[in-house]
């Protein structure tokens, strides 16, 4: 294990370094002069000779690259062009919102997604199974935007039962202020006994999970319903059959530990995913995550920002990743040999 | 979610695809078909002019005359609709072409070659696996001039990879067969073992990948587009279509409602073909 553990952290760093000399390289593709972008249309030769001293424009390319380098890991992510902070502090404020909206959208998704998939499987190619695949395939082929738009439209504008954006009554923020102590806002409510942001926060939260939660929904079930039906033909399926125990109780009772091996590591997978799927909810129901950091500095060309929304969230895919093949490894010893 | 599949045999669409006797497949096949034919036949199914601006006729809700509306130029949606699959499949196809271009000649080259090729391409695609598609191309197309083009090259540069595992995955295991052998030992150069026997063997699970993918670019071009990012006006094309509607949607349903169901059809339809295409290819996979 220790030696799984070490090479598989290797790994990761490699990824990492990988991902912030692509991310460089992808930011040095700037078409226009990242100093003219700083000092203005109407800077003079000087200013403009300044403002390339000051991002060190005039050094070679990998010298550059190694105080890009050096600057990430003292925590120096750069200034944000719109918001004129730093990127880090920005981050650091909208990545637990969009945690928070992702986490509510997975707990969603697995409740939903994993009874699902025993259904479909225990009723397969009967009436429910074939509902499970539409709908499932339905999930994961339906526009995310376009499905916030169209919860947006009907149930928060027209029937006015849940409120229509951002993360909680701003009222409240006057009334009932809330203590900051992980920046995501429904545990801190919660930590600190905050019930009116707390419920005001889960009452807004319904919506943007719920559109969060379509695609991984849809490929846990699918996922839930193939392992199922593979581990329902294996021999133990068969003695367990021979021994008078229920379709439903094999399933249930034997099949679905297993089968939940490769769900798993499926969630992991979609974690990242469900992230950048969220930008675009986010940026339909206001919520103050990364999504929205991510569009509104698209919107104002904000470079930096862009590097560090990139940045953040392929680390984050890459430790997801990282800690699933860690949990597999000690769940299950086969998966230490690859 | 894409897998990587070693194939122990290799499979033949020829002789695959009488196998889709599923029919939720057969319909995803048809599907595919009627969309592919409203997109080619969109000039001569259309009503209207593409651009024709008319906005006497602005925010008609569907009739006879506009089934599905007008926008809020008066343009009528049925016909951008139409057109806008000419778009989004263009993309689709672009996209898939280059990736899987790029992403197989890498994978059967490292596939074959192993060792330190094959480590070193394969390093550099998990970097690039490390960036959710979507991601990097909104990196890529905020550095470079939003278009159709810009949001084909973001999107290839995102997918490829997955061909390249998979394709060095499926290299590999028909590089140890013996036919492969045997050419080697009779002194067939390397490049010509690789193009006669490695390659023309790899192809179809990556056919199947292509079909697995046609709507997830599709929706990822729909997303880029959306946020500004793809398509620019006055170019039809579904994303774009949402995004210009969406502050309409509460008065004037129908101008964001039909270019969203288009997206959706076509996702579904390309995503249950591909499904069942993979279920015939996997005999472990099928269940009946």
């Amino acid at each position: 294990m220790p030696r799984y553990l070490a090479r598989r952290l290797g790994q990761a760093v490699l990824v990492v370094a990988g991902v912030v000399v692509l991310t460089f390289a992808i930011m040095r593709l700037v078409p226009g002069d990242p100093a003219v972008a700083f000092a203005g249309p109407k800077a003079t030769a000087e200013e403009l000779a300044a403002a390339r001293l000051r991002f060190g424009l005039d050094d070679a390319i990998p010298v550059q690259l190694w105080n890009y380098v050096r600057d990430l890991v003292t925590g120096d992510w750069g200034i944000s062009l719109r918001t004129r902070q730093p990127v880090r502090e920005d981050l650091l404020l909208a990545f637990p919102a969009s945690l928070e909206l992702v986490g509510a959208a997975l707990l969603i998704a697995i409740a939903v997604g994993i009874p699902v998939g025993v259904l479909a499987a225990r009723y397969k190619t009967k009436f429910p199974d074939f509902g499970v695949r539409v709908a499932s395939m339905l999930a994961v082929s339906v526009p995310v935007f376009w499905l916030a738009l169209a919860l947006q439209t009907v149930f928060a504008s027209n029937l006015g039962w849940f409120p229509v954006a951002g993360e909680y009554d701003s009222v409240l923020d006057t009334t009932s202020p809330l203590t900051l102590w992980t920046n995501i806002t429904v545990v801190d409510a919660l930590i600190t006994g905050n019930w009116p942001i707390f419920t005001s926060t889960l009452e807004h939260l319904v919506l943007p999970a719920l559109v969060v939660a379509a695609y991984p929904a849809g490929v846990i079930a699918q996922m839930t319903r193939a392992a199922l039906i593979e581990e329902s033909g294996q021999d133990h399926a068969r003695l367990e059959r021979a021994l008078g125990f229920g379709e439903t109780s094999i399933l249930t009772r034997f099949a679905l530990r297993p089968a939940l091996n490769p769900v798993l590591s499926l969630i992991a997978l979609v974690f990242a995913y469900a992230i950048v799927n969220g930008f675009l909810v986010e940026a339909v129901f206001n919520w103050p995550g990364l999504g929205r950091y991510a569009v509104e500095s698209i919107h104002s060309l904000d470079t930096p920002a862009i590097a560090g929304v990139t940045l953040l969230v392929a680390m984050v895919y890459v430790l997801a990743n990282l800690v699933v093949d860690l949990l597999q490894g000690v769940v299950d010893p086969r998966a230490r040999a690859r | 979610m894409t897998q990587t599949r070693v194939a122990e045999e290799p499979v033949r669409l020829r002789r695959t695809l009488p196998k889709i006797t599923d029919r939720f497949a057969a319909a995803g096949a048809v599907l595919i078909v009627l969309v592919l034919l409203a997109t080619i036949l969109a000039p001569w199914l259309a009503p209207y002019p593409v651009d024709r601006l008319a906005p006497v006729d602005a925010l008609l809700p569907p009739s006879g005359a506009h089934w599905f509306g007008t926008d809020k130029v008066g343009r009528d949606v049925l016909t951008r609709v139409l057109y806008g699959g000419r778009t989004s499949l263009t993309i689709a196809v672009a996209v898939l072409a280059m990736s899987a271009a790029v992403g197989v000649t890498l994978g059967v080259v490292a596939g074959y070659a192993g060792g330190w090729v094959r480590d070193t391409i394969m390093r550099v695609t998990d970097v690039f696996l490390a960036f959710p598609a979507l991601l990097l191309s909104l990196a890529l197309a905020v550095v470079l001039q939003p278009s159709v083009t810009t949001a084909i090259v973001a999107i290839a540069a995102t997918w490829w990879p997955w061909y390249a595992r998979l394709s060095a995955s499926v290299a590999a295991s028909i590089s140890t067969r013996g036919y492969v052998d045997a050419a080697r030992c009779l002194g067939v150069p390397a490049p010509m073992i690789v193009l006669r026997h490695v390659l023309p063997n790899s192809l179809t699970p990556v056919l199947v990948q292509i079909s697995l993918d046609a709507g997830g670019v599709i929706l990822t071009a729909a997303a880029l587009s959306y946020l500004g990012l793809g398509a620019q006006e006055p170019t039809a094309e579904w994303g774009l279509m949402v995004e210009q509607g969406q502050t309409l949607f509460t008065t004037n349903w129908w101008v964001v409602t039909f270019p969203g169901l288009a997206i959706l059809v076509t996702a579904f339809a390309f995503n249950v073909l591909g499904e069942g295409l993979r279920n015939a290819l996997d005999p472990r996979r099928v269940v009946k």
